[in-house]
């Protein structure tokens, strides 16, 4: 490969694709955080050809439950922050 | 003019410029690939080695094994669920703020 440098234009557009692809890879990285901790909390039976009953939705609300409690987290931080600053 | 046409339409660089910037392009694409497969890989194992392999011996057994097929299908539609809801539940944050 010659080494002669990019143009300025083809840089700004190779960030502007870095960024983005960095931005899915973080998007997927929680992904694999949440389906191994989802799987811990919901799967306890033996793997079947199926899930089992109400395996499937304990995973969607594991999601959102989780969610739900980073916000929470960030409220009830803030709740004391104020308190202690009064 | 012409100044201002090179920079407003990037398609217009010389081929071998756009050949390099495509090659760096694919390069980072199938790192990225890689990488999320390697990590499904490593936590199938994992995950479905403690589920699957309680007693360990001195072969798998044909109940292992299944088990272990079962497990790994298992875990990637667990995958899809979680990814699915943790997507439409980030465009719903964006919606409302």
């Amino acid at each position: 490969m010659d080494n002669t440098k990019f143009d300025e234009s083809t840089q700004k557009e190779l960030q502007t694709f870095l960024d983005r692809e960095q931005a899915q890879a973080r998007l997927h990285s929680s992904i694999h955080n949440l389906t191994s901790m989802c799987w811990d909390k919901c799967i306890t039976s033996t793997p079947g050809n199926y899930f089992a009953r109400g395996e499937e939705s304990c995973l969607a609300n594991c999601v959102e439950r989780f969610l739900d409690t980073s916000l929470f987290m960030v409220k009830v931080i803030e709740q004391q922050r104020q308190s202690i600053g009064q | 003019m012409s100044d201002f046409f090179k920079t407003s339409v990037p398609s217009s660089t010389s081929p071998d410029l756009a050949a390099r910037k495509e090659a760096v392009m694919n390069s980072v694409r199938s790192e990225i690939a890689l990488a999320n497969a390697q990590e499904l890989m490593n936590k199938t194992n994992e995950k479905c080695f403690a589920k699957c392999v309680t007693k360990p011996s001195s072969s798998l057994s044909s109940t292992e094994e299944t088990c272990l097929t079962r497990c790994l299908q298992r875990y990637m539609e667990a995958f899809n669920i979680v990814s699915k809801t943790y997507t439409a539940r980030i465009s719903k944050e964006r919606e409302t703020s």
